[in-house]
């Protein structure tokens, strides 16, 4: 993929209805940037559900079985410690520390596979195809195929003009 | 989407999304006005004051502190508990009344997280002056040391050390999650270099793409499950300092769900307080409108009255449980020589909040404001009342005692203020006060312009 095609609306329902006219004629939207969370888009780019809440899951699991263990592990193996008579597996006092780190590890893990699956982190840097993508206007990227002869090109941009996109430009 | 007609609009002034971005974000770029270096000299000085304190703690010891043998907890946790209590609100606004879809939030989130951090940070500060030796800090987290000893994990305060650092680690990146979007909207903006630079790098490479949108949303969503439990577990532990001891008057099951509540009361005036002041000078009334400070309102009488009911019953069951000691405790709390910080706290947190029944005065800027810093008081008071008066008459008759602060404890005390109102400056200077994102998010369906033409 070398060139692409950028277009723009400036309403996210027209987005929508837009997006919709172009998969009907075929073109291949390679990504929709938005201002804000627009609902229905994940459905019209058929999107996969995203899986980070798994990620939430195994790792807060991790955590509560680490942050349980290892109080256990320290007060009955380790050092048991005879702290006012109570028992060395202080099952009940054990629970808010355990908690404590099946949040952090669940709240952490997710961030950062967040991030990782984005690629984004400090210092990424961000393709800006339009300033005011983060502003309002609602992005559209078509992909060109290199092989494509100019006239088909011009198709594409007819198709899009059709959708009611604005700003058709085409970028390498 | 089907949206009631008689619901009024949560932004005000037929607002498209370019003026929201503008409106937010334009006070950044400009310079800032002669109220906001008031108020940062006012803050350093408060911080200068504090600093001398930290100093004279550090350099001579916890014997600067007004404590003694029988009362060895002033000053120094009742700030501690007043301000985690200050930071819950943000974390109850950001994934509370998220998880109830409660759109209204989009406009106060920001700010109410930013004024968690820095709470937590303000109340951190605390336990770890009190341990005299800043330097051994560390000691209060587990690792493998020489020593061969471990932390005592039947502990409440070890608890808390989890439980506190859990909670800003969270609400930190909860926080900076959210930001980011709108970080990138700032650099997108930026005039000069400098500024693109620095905050294209805040804003981690965030274009808007889509994919980023919907797992952005996953994000948010699952963080706001995850630290809505955290928050309440926060203020629980926090309870558990002094439920779990054997003094009477700290020894109630009843703590848990009222120190909560009474976390959410005076953490809600206190964002009152901010934004009261901030909306103004920032002229973002039509984004922080009179309905969200009526909600917020709303949440201060049930909170408020939650913990009126607290205390009653906190009485009640003084007397019921038929304990002397117990009964003496609430007894003298009431009417033995702290009777006066009771009252201030009874008078505060209990009248001052029932007034928001009344639609005028819970929308009424100006009472608003006056009522959330009687609240805020009350409930400093509260901790006070919680911690002094339960300690002053020890089991022993002969160590009864009194307990007054000395300047170093004032000092320490109106250093974190000082703190925590830089900070808070430093913050509306730096990034977007108003989640800009999420309020474009709501503007279709709860804007102005939409409801007169019937639009979404």
């Amino acid at each position: 993929m070398d060139k692409y095609i950028t277009a723009y609306y400036l309403d996210e329902e027209d987005l929508l209805k837009g997006i919709g006219q172009m998969k009907a004629k075929g073109l291949k939207i390679l990504d929709v940037l938005t201002p804000f969370p627009v609902h229905g888009i994940d459905k019209a780019l058929n999107m996969r559900r995203s899986r980070l809440t798994r990620v939430a899951f195994v790792a807060g699991a991790i955590g509560a079985v680490l942050g349980f263990g290892f109080q256990a592990w320290i007060f009955t193996v380790d050092y048991p410690l005879n702290i006012g008579g109570k028992p060395f597996f202080a099952v009940p006092s054990f629970m808010p520390v355990a908690f404590e780190l099946t949040v952090l590890f669940s709240a952490f893990a997710m961030v950062i596979a967040f991030f990782v699956s984005n690629k984004l982190g400090p210092g990424a840097k961000a393709l800006i195809h339009d300033e005011r993508a983060t502003d309002d206007r609602f992005l559209v990227v078509v992909e060109v195929d290199d092989s494509l002869a100019d006239e088909n090109i011009k198709e594409i941009e007819l198709a899009l003009a059709e959708a009611g996109a604005e700003g058709i430009t085409l970028k390498a | 989407m089907y949206t009631s007609p008689l619901r009024e609009p949560l932004i005000r002034g037929n607002k498209n999304y370019k003026q929201v971005t503008d409106d937010i974000l334009s006070p950044m770029a400009g310079k800032p006005s002669k109220y906001w270096y008031a108020g940062i000299t006012l803050a350093g000085i408060a911080l200068l004051f504090g600093a001398w304190a930290t100093f004279r703690t550090v350099f001579y010891g916890i014997g600067e502190w007004g404590l003694n043998k029988t009362i060895g907890w002033g000053w120094g946790i009742t700030n501690f508990v007043w301000w985690v209590g200050i930071g819950h609100a943000g974390t109850f606004i950001s994934a509370i009344l998220l998880l109830f879809r409660q759109k209204w939030r989009t406009s106060i989130n920001r700010s109410a997280e930013a004024m968690t951090l820095i709470a937590v940070m303000c109340a951190g500060f605390f336990p770890l002056i009190h341990m005299g030796r800043l330097l051994l800090g560390f000691y209060i987290f587990p690792y493998p040391n020489t020593r061969a000893l471990w932390v005592n994990f039947n502990s409440p305060l070890l608890w808390d050390v989890f439980a506190i650092s859990t909670y800003f680690a969270v609400s930190l990146v909860f926080w900076y999650v959210g930001l980011i979007p709108d970080l990138g909207t700032v650099r997108d903006r930026a005039t000069t270099k400098i500024r693109k630079a620095i905050y294209g790098f805040l804003s981690f490479g965030w274009t808007g793409s889509a994919r980023h949108w919907s797992r952005h949303e996953t994000v948010s969503l699952i963080l706001a499950g995850l630290a809505a439990p955290l928050v309440l577990s926060v203020h629980t532990i926090v309870s558990f300092d002094f439920a779990t001891s054997v003094i009477p008057g700290w020894h109630t099951t009843i703590f848990p769900p009222y120190f909560v509540s009474g976390a959410i009361f005076s953490g809600f005036a206190m964002v009152l307080t901010l934004m009261i002041v901030t909306r103004k000078a920032l002229n973002l009334e039509e984004y922080i409108t009179l309905n969200h400070i009526e909600s917020m309102n709303k949440i201060i009488i049930l909170t408020g009255s939650i913990v009126g009911v607290a205390y009653l019953t906190e009485f009640f069951i003084a007397w019921y449980s038929g304990v002397e000691f117990e009964t003496y405790a609430f007894f003298n709390r009431a009417f033995g020589p702290y009777a006066w910080a009771y009252w201030i706290m009874m008078t505060c947190n209990v009248i001052t909040p029932q007034l928001f029944w009344f639609r005028k005065i819970r929308r009424s800027v100006v009472l608003t404001f006056i009522i959330s810093i009687f609240v805020n008081i009350g409930m400093w008071f509260e901790r006070f009342v919680i911690v002094v008066t339960s300690l002053h008459r020890d089991f022993l008759p002969s160590s009864w005692t009194m307990y007054s602060p000395t300047m170093v404890e004032v000092g320490l005390y109106v250093g974190t203020l000082g703190l925590f109102f830089t900070l808070f400056l430093l913050f509306i200077r730096v990034f977007p006060v108003i989640a800009v994102a999420e309020v474009k998010g709501v503007l279709k369906s709860s804007g102005e312009k939409q409801k007169l033409t019937g639009h979404g």
